[in-house]
Formats: structure tokens, sequence, C-alpha cells
């Protein structure tokens, strides 16, 4: 296909590239996105069919290698402890995302300075402010003004998830420990919102809301970034980034839905295509000019591969719990979240109160930490925990370390045979260090509450839900990829709008950073057109 | 053993559906007690094997194998062994195969667990969760009134660790 020079091409449709086709809508550019995966129907989403748990363990499984879609591509995690989560799609991660919603704290971005280890970011939470307010207002998120935890703003917020039987029982745990909780800023609607309806308690967020109650990037910003006119082409999967004798991104090569090679010229180039498939498609993308990947001087990008090391933490109780019937988060707690010298790791936590588990989950999860066995005492066994055990995950910050990073799979290929990613991933010790406090402190939390049994899993390791750090974001070029405001040091039309420009992962889960940041670059794109490229 | 990257389509034979039956009721068995079958049910282990799809060939192997260790140790086929040496039979499998012998309970429990009769004795509704959703009641806000009364205590720009 030949065709005249887009003026912005978006590579990846989920919770950044949505944001950001939306906002850079208004200048009236003619802005493509390219998505690798397909529209998302929300009336096949497992939970219309009674097989629901296993479909959300089959084509709706968070890790690609399990779904094995063709619209995924491989990843080779063999030499990771944490398995990656993710899913391609119009939405990305955000299709199958609990819809928990947090925001970074202030000193998350300054842990250099508070705690001199890592580096700091070039901006500032309240550079931020503004666009989680705005991020907010596009999601619809439910949660509460006031948290102790947080500085005050005045973000739009809808009622609370319910607190339910789970809720209440952790709460009342917490509260017997005089231990900080709150209800969750999580990214479903309690009241009809945005010609959405309301969430009526499926209990199934994590293989998509068939409701449309939660804020996945393709039922908040899509429908508003294409009746804006931007261009969304499913199905095509980008091979390399191209570059012009001047340094400069040209477009990209692609395959479209019949697997033909095809061409698209573009004045800028936005990579949104996360923490793992931006390093991916950058380290793909060699040319004379840039033979170690585009953008790669600093020699850091599919460095600094950061996960949140996860926890979990259950406890069985005698009396009933809200088993799986609701959204997965009602309530957050942020007592161990910021450095405290007393303890042996720096950074922190938050714990995420889980409500229950549905039946298969509840005996998978039995049996694989020996709490249900095979043969005769299954039943009875089964029935201690279903619909009576509730908890909570730790999400710990994870630290920026070289050596944990993204390269390219000398042999794995995808369906185009586009190398794969590899991911080489160890464990810290402060994280090792943080998930073990983060254990310990959730079972005094739960048998404060009564529990009669606690599980715990530490780390969860098919819970790499959040893929950060790969092109980190900085003003000196030697050490960062991107600049304050998202663009390369090295291709000065290239952007990067991911998790990839985290420069530190904070102890929250990133979704509602991610949009903000790339409503931030965006404003600041469009505040800068007429130099942008200086 | 099947070829990983080759597997063998085929149907399971009658042999295997009856050795694949009777492992899966030594997963979860039947209950007089609570009134529901086992996952060797007829109609729960047609569901399992439809639900098998590709993990097919991996369970095609796993009895195999439990045959040839059954056959090896005890000098019958695992369908005929007593009950008591069956346990042993598959005891030892589980330990030595341990990847396996979890998909063949994944495998039991998704199928088991979405049983109109099983369901019914689990005072579940038959049905998905869409279109009508569930109740969650709101709960008692007022706990949250001890934590309302509390300072800030994010971290400030200027405080150094405390």
């Amino acid at each position: 296909m030949s065709e005249e020079p887009v003026d912005v091409l978006i590579i990846g449709a989920g919770a950044s590239g949505a944001a950001m086709s939306w906002s850079l809508a208004d200048t009236r550019m003619h802005i493509v996105c390219l998505e690798q995966g397909g529209l998302m129907n929300p009336l096949t989403y497992p939970s219309t069919s009674r097989d629901w748990e296993t479909r959300a363990q089959g084509e709706f499984a968070i890790n690609p290698n399990q779904r094995n879609l063709p619209t995924d591509y491989p990843i080779n995690e063999d030499e990771s402890p944490i398995k990656v989560a993710n899913f391609n799609g119009v939405g990305g991660g955000t299709v199958l995302y609990a819809g928990h919603y947090p925001r970074f704290h202030p000193s998350d971005f300054k842990v250099k300075s508070l705690d001199g280890i890592a580096e700091d970011w070039p901006i500032s939470y309240d550079d931020l402010a503004p666009f989680y307010g705005e991020n907010d207002r596009m999601t619809g998120v439910a949660g509460l003004a006031g948290d102790p935890a947080y500085p005050q703003d005045n973000a739009h917020r809808l009622p609370p998830l319910p607190l339910g039987k789970s809720g209440q029982i952790l709460a009342k745990g917490y509260n017997k420990l005089g231990w900080h909780w709150w209800p969750s800023d999580t990214a479903i609607i309690t009241e009809d919102y945005d010609g959405r309806a309301k969430c009526i308690n499926l209990g199934a967020c994590g293989s998509g809301c068939a409701q449309g109650a939660k804020g996945s990037a393709d039922v908040t910003y899509w429908p508003h970034a294409l009746r804006a006119g931007v261009e969304l082409r499913t199905h095509c999967r980008v091979r390399e980034v191209t570059i012009g004798k001047d340094g400069m991104a040209t477009g990209a090569v692609y395959y479209d839905g019949n697997g033909d090679e095809q061409v698209i010229k573009s004045h800028i180039v936005v990579m949104a295509s996360n923490g793992v498939g931006t390093p991916r498609l950058l380290l793909n993308s060699k040319s004379p000019q840039f033979p170690d990947g585009l953008a790669n001087s600093s020699g850091l990008v599919g460095k600094n591969l950061m996960f949140h090391p996860y926890a979990s933490i259950q406890g069985v109780f005698n009396e009933l719990t809200d088993g799986f019937a609701g959204p997965h988060k009602a309530i957050r707690s942020q007592q161990f979240y910021e450095t405290d010298p007393s303890r042996d790791f720096v950074r922190g936590y938050t714990m995420e109160i889980q409500r229950g588990m549905p039946p298969v989950r509840t005996a998978h999860t039995g049996m694989r930490l020996g709490r249900i066995p095979w043969g005769d005492d299954h039943h009875s066994a089964f029935r201690r925990l279903y619909n009576h055990v509730t908890g909570m995950v730790a999400v710990c910050e994870d630290l920026p370390e070289e050596h944990n990073r993204v390269t390219l799979d000398p042999h794995l290929k995808d369906g185009n045979g586009i190398p794969a990613p590899k991911i080489n991933y160890t464990l810290s010790d402060n994280s090792r260090k943080m998930l073990d406090h983060g254990v310990a402190r959730a079972t005094e939390i739960l048998e404060a509450a009564g529990a009669t049994d606690v599980m715990s899993e530490a780390p969860i390791s098919w819970g790499g839900w959040h893929l950060m750090g790969t092109a980190r974001m900085g003003l000196d070029p030697a050490k960062s990829v991107v600049n304050e405001w998202g663009r390369s040091h090295d291709v000065k039309n290239l952007f990067i709008i991911d998790g990839s420009v985290f420069v530190t992962s904070a102890g929250v889960n990133p979704t509602s950073t991610i949009q903000a940041l790339a409503l931030y670059i965006a404003d600041q794109m469009k505040s800068r057109l007429s130099n942008l490229f200086d | 053993m099947n070829d990983p990257d080759n597997p063998i389509e085929r149907p399971f034979t009658v042999e295997e559906k009856h050795a694949l039956s009777l492992l899966m009721d030594m997963v979860i068995p039947p209950s007089k007690t609570y009134g529901v079958p086992g996952a060797g049910d007829t109609l729960i282990l047609n569901t399992i094997i439809n639900d098998a799809g590709r993990r097919t060939p991996r369970l095609m192997d796993a009895l195999a194998a439990l045959e040839e260790m059954s056959q090896e140790g005890c000098g019958v086929g695992f369908a005929e062994l007593p009950v008591e040496q069956r346990g042993s039979i598959v005891n030892a499998f589980r330990e030595a195969h341990p990847g396996v012998a979890n998909l063949i309970a994944n495998l039991a429990t998704q199928c088991y667990y979405r049983d109109d009769r099983v369901m019914i004795a689990l005072d579940m509704e038959t049905r998905p969760p869409h279109p009508e959703g569930y109740v969650v009641e709101q709960g008692d806000w007022s706990l949250l009134n001890p934590v309302r009364k509390r300072a800030a205590f994010y971290r400030k720009l200027d405080q150094p660790s405390s």
C-alpha cells in the first residue's frame, strides 16, 4: 500500500495509545493507530457463558504464551520467576486488568533525593496532577476523597465500590491494629457514566467486563477518539520503525491482517506498546544510524525492567465472605507505603484487598497450596474454603536494575517472523524482604480479623501485570531514553508514552499514571507543535 | 509418548476413557454425603474431554504412563487394579509428574464446578454471571470513621524517611 504520510502514527491501542489518540485528536491532525489485536466485543467475554472460569484460563488468560492467540506474540520468560501478563487488542492490558486505579505519591517521583536510590523522575506529582484529574474524568473512577495517605485533590469520583462482607471483615482487622485502609480508587463505574451502564457485580473483571462498567480503554477513550476522527487499524502488527537518512523516524513497516507487508509513513511516531513490546520494537529497528536499535545511544532500551512483585495472602474465615461476586478490589491499605528506616528494605507497598474466589479458582488455589486434597476429603476441604476466603495482595515497589531486561530472542519468533522478546529478571534482595514483610503484616491483619487459616504465595509467579522502566525518561541522554516530555533523545520525532518511560515503579498499579503521562506528553506536544523537533 | 511438536490428533479410545474416568474420580470422587457425582461421571468426563483441546496429547501420555507404571509394578492394567493399589500408583505418578498431575487436577475442577448438579449442591445459581450480575451489600461505612480522623501521613518532599 502506498499512501501519503500521516501526521501521527501511534503503535498500540492500549491504555496509553488510547489516551494519546484522544488527546491529540483536537489538533485535527491525521492520526493513525496500529493495533496488532482486534476490536473487542464485550458480549463475547467469558462472563456471558457458563464455562467462564475455563475461558478465563484459555483465550482470555493473562499470559500470552498460555493464551497463544494469533494476535499474540510469544515471550521467552524462562529466565524470569515472574511471568508476563498482557493482552493484545484494542484496550490492551486494560481489557483484563482489575481496574485498580491509584495515583503515585509525590515521594514516588523523588526516590533518589529522598532515599538515595535509583533516579528521580524529571517531572513531579504536581506536573501530572491535572492529567490524573483529566484521566479520571475520561475513565470514570469510583472512590472517596479524603484519604490521609494522599495529598488532597478535587478529582471527580463516583461513589465507592461496596465494602461487602469481605471488606467489612478486613476493615475490622485493620481497625483492630490501628492501621490505615481506605476505599480504593477503581476504574469501575458505580453509577451510569458517559453512556456506560454501572457495575452489576459480575465478579469476572479479570477476563473482560461484559457490562462495560470497567474502564478499559476500548470503552473509555476509544469511542471518543474515533468520533473525533482518529483512524484505528486493527490486526496490524508492526515489525519496525523506519528511519530516514536524516536520522528522523519516517514511519513503520507492519503486517496487515492478511499477513501482507505494508509501509506507513508518518511525520511523528509514538510508541505505545507497553514495557515489553516497545523495547522489542525499538531493538528490532536497527539501521546503519542505529545499529544497536532505535533510540538506544544510552544502551538502556530494554534495561531496568520492573514488575511489581506481588504477594498473595488469603485468610479462611468461619463467616461467609462475598465469594466471587463484585469487583475484586474494594479497599486498599498504604500503612507500609513510604520508606521506614526501621525496616530492612527501602520503599514500600500497597495492600489491595481481594474480595473472594469463584469455585474453580478456589479449588485450584486450595490444591496448589495444599489445602484441598485429591480423594475423599476433597469435598469437605473445598467447602471449608468456598465463600469463606478473603485476603489481599501486597503490591511491592520494584527498583530499577539494569540486569533485569528485555532483549530479542535469537530463535523465538511470532507468527509474522518477528523476533520475540526475551525476559531476564531476578528478584532483588530488597523485593524479597518487602514481600516477606507484606506476608507477615497481612497475616497479622487476617488473624486480627478472625482468620482460622492463612495461605500465602510470594512472589505470585504469574503476576507480571505491570511492565515498566525499559525506556526511561530523564534529563541526561546518557542515563535515559526519552526526555522529560517523552521525546527520544536520539530521534526528535519519536515519542514513547507507555510504562517503558517509568523511572521507578512506585508501589501501586501503574495504569492511572501511564494514562496521565500519555495525556501530559500529548499536552506537551500540542504546546510545542511549532518547534516540536527542535 | 507424544512428540510435543507433532501431537497425535485422535479421539480417546474406550479403554482410555475408562481409565480417565477412574483417574478423575480419584481427584474428585462421588459423595453421598454431599449428594454430588465424581469428576469421572459420564457427563463431566465428556466435558473434560471436550475442554482438553490442545492438552489432549499430554492427557493421553499421562494415561499411558499410568498404565505402564501399573503393568510394571503390579502386573495388571491401571483399570484392573484394586482401589488401594490404584491409589498408590496415582500417588507415585503425581510425585514423578507434578506438572501433568496439576493439569489433570485443573481439568477436573474446571469442568466439575460448572456441572448443574454440583452447582446446585453448592447453592449456586446455574447461570453465567452476565447479564443478571449479583448483589453485594454496601457494608458498614462507619468502620471508616477512625481512619477519617487520622492526620495526613503521606511523605512530603522535604521530609527525610522518618
